[in-house]
């Protein structure tokens, strides 16, 4: 077992125990993690769950696809390591990894 | 739309563009005379038939009086049950697949590559004469550059620039209404409020915000593309005038930055402060393309929810008291707003090749029409769908906004003027009473009402 971290815009943290299998936006969205919105309900087409991971995240999780980053660039925080939270799949080797939430969905 | 081809590119930098607007009207008329053209035939309104009693390659829901006439649930409902990839051979529109569900609707929104958004997103067709460039109307990759040029001024940083002038000037419309005495709402608040928002975006010089509405009120209402009402002439005349006030607003904003002035947060003076886009003058179709985009993607969208916010509450009183005892209710209750409503009933695709959908084979080139009104009706998808519920759980993943790379960009400026307009609302009135039926708009595009008589009571 281990922790992923989400990390609020204001600075606020929650630390979440890791469920492989599960989608980092689902995971999110079952540990009450504010600031993903999820609109499209992780059909990689809205944008609205993004994250942008940090510390080990950004190897383990791999590449976006074609489709995410099409998606991720329509929005205004867009960072080098932004990712769509309900494409990441969560595995054990993400202990540790860190997700910080953009100011605003879009 | 594309104003104006007869002029090579370099040259329509060069015209001005309302005379180019001016010499396409004229193209368009002599080929209507010429009969190149046929002039579309105006919808005469008769009672639409009970879906019961058609067969189902009969059925036809581009009728453009299906939500004027109030029948266009069961409609929806009987291809959503029976058929819900359902073909239509000869409507007025020409041939168009319907889809009807939630899942087949995110599915086609969802494959850009399979469907395309090229030349035009209604089941019908604007004249050639008057086709400015907008990216909602176009493909990756060209659509991608464009929307991205111009989004900054809805992005939520932006908006909270905005967001204090927005509501103040909401608050000026509901300190002046009416106590105790029936009234439009469509009028008074819905048009108003949408057309104080529209020039807030722009920059408009406010005491003509009317224009604003006027002008995507007819860009968006031609028989021939959506089933309105709307005069030919009197677009082309339109669409002039904006080109021409639009141009000098420009010419205007750039002078007063010239001179000094810190630039605003307004629409035109982002693009002028934006390497990729502060020549756009010099390409005037995209550039009037992109500011009518805003106006008309804005105006009766958001109008129309305004309005059936206040209707769902009246059909749904129980609603109404849950509201008022919890107004922290009122972000959850804007998206069931959005989707009890539905603005805009469709999106149309065209299939770039043979793809199968839901055990239909779609035809490469075949028209196809992504029903949202239908698919946020979904009990498929959505649980107890006629039902309007305020503190409904997943409000948000309804398909009012579209989904892919062409979703709403608007969203969060819709979503913020509802919030301000029910949050300014509760602040003042006990009651907002809808007295009689509404009128709704004849169009199978925009689902609205063009009246709605209302009665308000003061908070005690
Ligand atoms: C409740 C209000 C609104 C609704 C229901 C609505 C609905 C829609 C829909 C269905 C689409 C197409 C989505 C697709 O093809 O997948 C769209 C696109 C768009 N909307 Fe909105 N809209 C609303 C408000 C606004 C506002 C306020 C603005 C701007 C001021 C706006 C600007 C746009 C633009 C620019 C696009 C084109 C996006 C693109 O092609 O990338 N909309 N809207
Ligand atoms: S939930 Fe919509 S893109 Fe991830």
């Amino acid at each position: 077992m281990g922790n992923i971290t989400f990390v609020e815009h204001d600075g606020t943290e929650h630390a979440v125990e890791i469920e492989p299998g599960k989608s980092l936006m689902d995971l999110a969205l079952d540990n009450g993690i504010p600031g993903i919105d999820a609109d499209c309900g992780g059909e990689c087409a809205c944008g609205t769950c993004h994250v942008i991971v940090e510390g080990n995240g950004v190897s383990i999780t791999g590449s976006a696809s074609d489709a995410e980053l099409q998606m991720l660039d329509l929005t205004p925080e867009r960072a080098d390591s932004s990712r769509l939270a309900c494409q990441i799949v969560i595995s054990d080797a993400m202990d540790g990894m860190i997700a910080r939430l953009p100011e605003f969905q879009m | 739309m594309n104003i104006v081809n007869l002029v090579a590119k370099q040259s329509a930098a060069i015209v001005p563009m309302p005379l180019q607007v001016k010499a396409a009207h004229l193209l368009y008329k002599t080929k209507v005379k010429l009969g190149v053209y046929t002039e579309f035939p105006e919808f005469v309104e008769a009672p639409v038939p009970d879906v019961s009693t058609l067969a189902i390659e009969d059925i036809d829901v581009s009728n453009p009086f299906l939500f004027k006439q109030g029948c266009w649930e069961p409609y929806f409902k009987r291809l959503r049950d029976e058929c819900p990839v359902h073909f239509q051979k000869n409507s007025l529109f020409g041939p168009f697949w319907s889809i009807t569900r939630y899942e087949d609707v995110m599915f086609v929104d969802k494959n850009h590559e399979l469907f395309s958004s090229e030349p035009f997103i209604v089941i019908g067709q604007a004249p050639k004469e008057l086709s400015v460039e907008m990216f909602i109307a176009m493909d990756p990759p060209k659509h991608d550059v464009q929307r991205q040029a111009v989004q900054g001024v809805v992005a939520p940083q932006n908006l909270k620039e905005m967001e204090g002038l927005i509501r103040s000037r909401a608050q000026e419309v509901l300190d002046n209404l009416p106590l105790d005495k029936p009234f439009n709402w469509v009028d008074e608040v819905s048009v108003e409020l949408t057309a104080r928002m529209l020039a807030t975006l722009l920059d408009f010089p406010y005491e003509e915000r009317q224009k604003l509405v006027y002008w995507s009120d007819l860009a968006g209402g031609g028989a021939q593309s959506t089933g309105g009402s709307n005069d030919m002439d009197e677009l082309f005349k339109g669409m002039g005038e904006m080109a021409k006030d639009f141009s000098l607003l420009w010419r205007k904003k750039e002078a007063e930055t010239a001179a000094g002035k810190k630039p605003g947060f307004d629409l035109i003076s982002m693009l002028q402060n934006n390497d990729a886009t502060k020549n756009l003058i010099n390409t005037p179709m995209e550039f009037l393309g992109n500011l009518a985009l805003l106006i008309v993607g804005g105006n009766d969208t958001t109008r129309n929810s305004m309005s059936g916010g206040v209707l769902a509450l009246n059909k749904f009183p129980d609603e109404f008291a849950k509201l008022k005892a919890n107004p922290s209710l009122i972000p959850n209750m804007v998206s069931e707003i959005i989707r009890w409503q539905t603005p805009l009933a469709h999106m149309r695709r065209v299939a770039t090749q043979d793809v199968e959908v839901n055990g239909q084979t779609i035809k490469k080139g075949d028209k196809v029409v992504m029903w949202y009104a239908s698919a946020n009706r979904d009990e498929r998808a959505i649980d107890q769908p006629d039902q309007f519920i305020i503190d409904r759980k997943g409000a948000r993943n309804h398909l009012s906004f579209g989904f892919g790379v062409h979703r709403c960009m608007g969203n969060r400026l819709a979503e913020l003027q509802l919030r301000i307009l029910w949050e300014e609302l509760l602040a003042r009135f006990d009651s907002i009473e809808v007295i009689g039926e509404p009128e709704y708009v004849q169009s199978n595009f925009v689902k609205g009402y063009s009246k709605m008589m209302v009665k308000l009571t003061a908070k005690q």
